[in-house]
């Protein structure tokens, strides 16, 4: 085992490296080392950019500046080919298989072991995947096709395909998000492994109790820059909040009180097979309910259900007392519910579009004199609720894909308020987008409320939950586990209910 | 489970061909002769040999359209270099054919690799260029048997121990490709990029180059089948092969190549080419009008991806019940 | 670019992309008037806007369809099907005033089975209109074998044919340019039109947004179907000829003319006035080609390396922009 000293030359080491996508400089100006035979963890909240250093590291994108260095040489990653050439195997947040294949062949992919001829050696593939997946723990047919497995055991199979590659270098980018305790053990375990055996180990995720776990040296990113590279051991948990967050957690949220009125929204028992069963609650005018849960626990299958995007098997919603159609966005949107949904470049905006287009695209109608679309309607129209929310940009012609992050997701605000719903639905409201815009957007939540607007939010950052809810509905595996009140929600409480543990 | 999908789909041509014979040859016991049989042998060897390599580039989540033309362009080049020299041995003309081919498929896959433009685009427009080339070389001219060398029309008629040349030469085509797609890297490698084209990058594969060679051998052998018809038609006009792709298309897809990719065999893909073939003599023994030919063509494409869409639907269920801890 | 003031979105578009065919287009009348002979005569223009007319009826729904990230490859065969079945009709008899309304409603009917096929079973539209244009052609010989039927009533054979006071515009080019405007307006100007923009360029976003967008796809399936089988009709008045292989390769010179105009085949963008300036680019070509005693056969060569080049380009343009501006960045 080599623990060694500051100064010995790092297995891979980033360099002031900067990337932008478009207008929004995703990475800007970061350096860190990673050790042989130790596990460097990589924090920061969504969207500071951990995810862009991970595909730098692989070899999908390029730096724009800044340099990638092996064992102290610069390199150069054209293609993930040459990446995985270097010896550095990523497991992405999420699973790249090939669902036509076995599982064995996902594993072997590129690197079939050959027999006579040249030929594959189909009982050595088996074999192998055997023995990686008796390494894990873990019992999947190799001979399965990769289609139809649970995430946790694509997951699975995504390391025992890091593992057979024999990595010098593994990344984990958020490996975790979606596996029971049990399987999170076992992951650290063949981790530690391959650590002691003299790997590096690139880790990312949001639970810092595996953090503090698995790794002995810390990098903290925010808002794609470079806040601290430390080892482990002089950093508590507050302090690296304190840095990832970048402010005091007591002044950010500034949610008002707000006497709820009557029920506005009721959902009771609506069922999704194989996704959420029997979910049932209501929200009051002026309320906002939070769905806290882990990744994967079914909170957004649940909204997009309630309005309408996708099917339900059974269950109701009533809005102010009528029954939606199930399966029908349209008429939930007559009855005055919007939806901002978690994924702002595929689901909330139509990339391609110029900003005009994307505000007013759910009222085309409402705004259509006689059915036709002349003249400045549309544009009077966007340009006042993208000024309402001080959207910055050049010209509302622009496609909305030269937005930052911040100014998109106000765009997608802007679409669904214009409307004035009475129940607006927000599905990770902040997820990428900078401190600022954050703070505007939780104003403009706590606002609405005390409009009256009943509010829903989905939302995988515990202090925007404890920040924000009147209420905090708690999911797991498809089921709501807890409903704590404002009062009596804290970050144990929550995550307790979430993780399924006593607390 | 799954194996039994795809076993399902041979077997249930298999089953398709065992009634249609039956009943054709209860109505008909002309359609057993040796001649039919022969003639039934022959024009699924033509057949098969462009599904082979249409099911190649389906298998890529690709799509060529343009094989009927690029089997009239080398059906036409060879029957033209034969006619001018009359010794040619047969083994030139079809290396003749498949470099013609190649370099028609090279096209398309450059085209397609570095235009970064979908193949159905290219090869609707080759398949219309290489046509339009044949034509303006060829005009109304037409290249009759009696013009080509005796062995090479021979070669289009004969056995070599009771096995018709091109039977055999179809058959070498589909064992080397089944064997290159299921036990070689580079076949498996095919495969997954029409499984899933991001992971294929991220994991290393050589998406650009293995695009490229899955279109030269498509249109290699659409060259190889070129000569092929020839051998077999001796006559040879600017129309040869002429909507072609509709029936290859068809033997791919009939035969469980999925059109999304990543699944299928040339196994799957030679058992279509048989079926339609056998359906297309089946309506000439019947004194059925013989224009229901393509229309039942038409009606197979969509028979087929409808019901491997169905297929998928209900594994998909199947799974989401067995998987759901809920 | 980026500089060009305030002007709208598709004013820029149109600036680029759409100029550039424009002036190609009349680049080509001017070299074709002054070396081609013939060209010029004011026969050869009716000529060439009667040719021009199946291509930019068709083009209209086709575009529509494009622009949503679909295709529809079997509009020659549902031309040729119900150029077939008027054919078949007017043998046993029927009035042709009531042939023609009922094959515009056959054409409707064969584009929702497409429609059918593309929104309802999910399948890839590329493979389903590359089965029903087997299976829509193989019906027409089907219908009508090899034979050619070709005693249409005088009355609208020579209007289909004639030309606006004797002059050299051709009676169709009237109706056709309302269609085009209403297509235009709707694609353009209308809460549809936005529909359909929105689809083909995020289809998650659209549904997101609360538009029904199998519902809309469904629609543009028929509609392309329907116009289909009008331009089956008037193509068989034109010739006063029935036959089942009618409007044979129909399909790529609409396919090639909407592209050339300037919309994207991965759906998302593209104009109505584009196209129809792809429309008159394609036939003044082939038509300057014709005089040249080119074959029509051989003409595919044209129309198929422009068909390509039309995705092509737009594409390799953008990646050299990008790799220009990255050039730039470092």
């Amino acid at each position: 085992m080599t623990r060694h000293d500051e100064g010995s030359v790092p297995l891979l080491e980033v360099r002031g490296v900067t990337k932008s996508f478009g207008a929004v400089a995703a990475v800007a100006g970061v350096s860190f080392p990673l050790y042989a035979g130790e596990a460097h963890a990589l924090v920061g909240e969504n969207g500071a950019g951990k995810s862009t250093i991970v595909k730098m590291l692989a070899g999908v994108h390029r730096p724009d500046s800044g340099t990638l260095l092996v064992d102290g040489e610069p390199v150069e990653f054209a293609t993930p080919a040459d990446a995985k050439a270097a010896g550095i195997a990523v497991i992405y947040q999420e699973p790249t298989l090939f669902p036509d294949l076995s599982v064995a062949e996902n594993i072997v992919m590129g690197r079939h072991p050959r027999g006579r001829l040249g030929m594959i050696d189909r009982a050595a593939i088996r074999a192998e995947a055997e023995q990686l997946f008796a390494r894990l723990g873990v019992r999947i047919d190799p001979s399965r096709p990769a289609r139809g497995l649970s995430i946790a055991d694509q997951q699975i199979v995504e390391i025992a395909k890091a593992l057979s590659a024999d990595a010098r270098v593994l990344i984990m980018d958020e490996p975790t998000a979606a596996l029971s305790l049990v399987e999170v053990e076992r992951l650290f375990s063949v981790a530690r492994t391959l650590r002691d055996a003299g790997a590096a180990i690139m880790f990312i995720s949001h639970r810092f109790e595996e953090i503090t776990q698995l790794c002995q040296r810390v990098t903290i990113m925010r808002d794609g820059r470079h806040v601290s590279t430390d080892p482990m051991a002089g950093l508590t948990v507050d302090e690296m909040v304190r840095r990832m967050v970048g402010r005091e957690l007591g002044t950010l949220f500034p949610k008002q009180d707000v006497e709820p009125g009557a029920v506005v929204l009721e959902v009771a028992g609506l069922t999704r097979e194989g996704a959420f069963r029997d979910i049932s609650f209501s929200v009051r005018a002026g309320e906002i309910v939070a769905f806290a849960g882990l990744v994967g626990a079914g909170r957004s299958e649940v909204v997009q259900a309630v309005f309408g995007v996708d099917q339900r098997d059974a269950g109701t919603v009533k809005l102010n007392g009528k029954r939606l159609k199930p399966g029908a966005p349209r008429a939930s949107m007559a009855a005055g519910m919007a939806l901002v949904p978690e994924d702002r470049r595929q689901e909330g905006l139509v990339m391609d579009l110029s900003i005009e287009r994307n505000v007013t695209l759910p009222r085309s109608r409402a705004l259509a004199k006689l059915g036709f679309l002349f003249g400045p309607g549309e544009r009077r129209e966007a340009r006042r609720w993208t000024e309402r929310l001080h959207t910055r940009y050049r010209r509302l012609g622009d496609p909305v894909a030269t937005l930052s992050g911040g100014n998109q997701q106000k765009v997608v605000l802007a679409k669904w308020l214009a409307m004035a719903p009475k129940v607006l639905i927000v599905d990770e409201p902040t997820r990428g987008i900078d401190v600022g815009t954050k703070a505007e957007v939780h104003r403009l939540m706590s606002s609405l409320a005390a409009e009256g607007v009943a509010v829903v939010m989905v939302s995988s950052e515990l202090p925007e939950v404890l920040g924000m809810a009147d209420r905090v509905l708690v999911m797991r595996e498809g089921r709501i586990v807890a409903e704590i009140p404002r009062a009596g929600a804290t970050e144990d409480s929550v995550m307790f209910a979430a993780m399924g543990q006593a607390a | 489970m799954f194996g039994t999908v795809f076993k399902a789909r041979e077997s249930g041509i298999v089953l398709a061909l065992v009634v249609l014979i039956v009943f054709t040859a209860t109505q008909n016991s002309r359609f057993l002769s040796g001649q039919s049989i022969r003639d039934i042998l022959l024009g699924t060897a033509i057949l098969a040999v462009l599904a082979v390599g249409q099911a190649v580039v389906m298998i890529t989540r690709n799509i060529d359209l343009s094989v009927g033309s690029v089997l009239g362009l080398s059906a036409f080049t060879v029957g033209s270099l034969l006619r001018d020299n009359q010794g040619l041995p047969v083994i030139v003309a079809l290396l003749a054919g498949l470099g013609v081919g190649a370099v028609c498929g090279l096209l398309n896959g450059v085209l397609v690799r570095f235009g970064q433009v979908p193949a159905l685009v290219v090869t609707l427009g080759t398949l219309y260029a290489y046509r339009g080339v044949i034509y303006f070389w060829a005009g109304g001219q037409q290249i009759n048997a009696d013009k080509l060398p005796g062995s090479f029309l021979s070669f289009g008629h004969d056995s070599i121990a009771g096995v018709p040349w091109l039977v055999l030469i179809a058959v070498i085509v589909l064992v080397v490709a089944g064997i290159v797609l299921r036990n070689y890297r580079a076949g498996r490698e095919l495969y997954a990029m029409g499984s899933s084209p991001q992971a294929a990058e991220l994991a290393g594969i050589k998406v650009g180059r293995n695009t490229i060679a899955a279109f030269l051998v498509s249109g290699g052998l659409a060259g190889l089948a070129g000569v092929l018809f020839a051998a077999r038609f001796g006559t040879i006009d600017a129309a040869a092969g002429n909507g072609y792709e509709l029936n290859v298309v068809a033997a791919a897809v009939v035969g469980g190549v999925a059109v999304f990719g990543g699944s299928g065999t040339v196994w799957g893909a030679g058992l279509g080419a048989l079926l339609l073939t056998v359906i297309g003599s089946a309506l000439a023994v019947l004194d059925i009008n013989q224009f229901w030919q393509q229309a039942i063509v038409g009606a197979l494409i969509l028979l087929a991806i409808g019901a491997d869409r169905l297929v998928a639907v209900r594994v998909q269920r199947a799974l989401k019940k067995r998987d759901s801890h809920v | 670019m980026s500089d060009k003031g305030i002007r709208p979105a598709w004013l820029s578009r149109l600036a680029s992309w759409d100029a550039a065919v424009i002036v190609i287009t009349v680049l080509v009348l001017v070299i074709a008037s002054g070396t081609v002979e013939n060209f010029g005569t004011s026969r050869n223009f009716t000529f060439l806007l009667l040719d021009l007319l199946p291509i930019a009826l068709v083009a209209l729904p086709m575009t529509f369809v494009i622009v949503t990230g679909e295709i529809d490859l079997s509009v020659a065969s549902t031309l040729g099907l119900t150029s077939a079945v008027m054919g078949d009709l007017w043998d046993k008899g029927m009035t042709i005033e009531s042939i023609m309304p009922l094959c515009v409603v056959l054409g409707a009917v064969l584009g929702a089975l497409n429609g059918f096929f593309v929104t309802v079973l999910k399948l890839p539209s590329l493979a389903v209109t590359i089965g029903t244009l087997a299976l829509y052609r193989g019906l027409a010989f089907v219908v009508l074998g090899d034979n050619a039927v070709a005693d249409f009533p005088r009355d609208y054979t020579t209007w289909v044919t004639g030309t606006i006071g004797g002059g050299p515009i051709p009676n169709l080019l009237i109706p056709l340019m309302i269609l085009a405007v209403i297509f235009g307006v709707v694609l353009h100007a209308t809460p549809i039109g936005r529909a359909v923009f929105a689809a083909g360029a995020s289809d998650q976003a659209a549904r997101f947004a609360g538009i029904r967008v199998g519902r809309l796809k469904f629609w543009l399936y028929v509609v392309s179907g329907a116009v289909a089988g009008l331009a089956g009709v008037l193509w068989t008045l034109r010739y006063s000829s029935a036959r089942a292989d009618n409007g044979f390769g129909l399909e790529l010179a609409v396919v090639a003319a909407v592209l050339l105009g300037g919309v994207s085949i991965f759906g998302g963008k593209g104009t109505l006035p584009g196209v129809l300036a792809g429309v008159v680019l394609l036939g003044t070509l082939q038509n300057a080609l014709r005089l040249q005693d080119v074959s029509n056969e051989a003409l595919n060569i044209v129309t198929g390396v422009l068909l390509i080049i039309s995705v092509l380009l737009p594409n390799i343009v953008t990646r050299t922009r990008a790799r220009f501006r990255r050039r730039a960045t470092v």
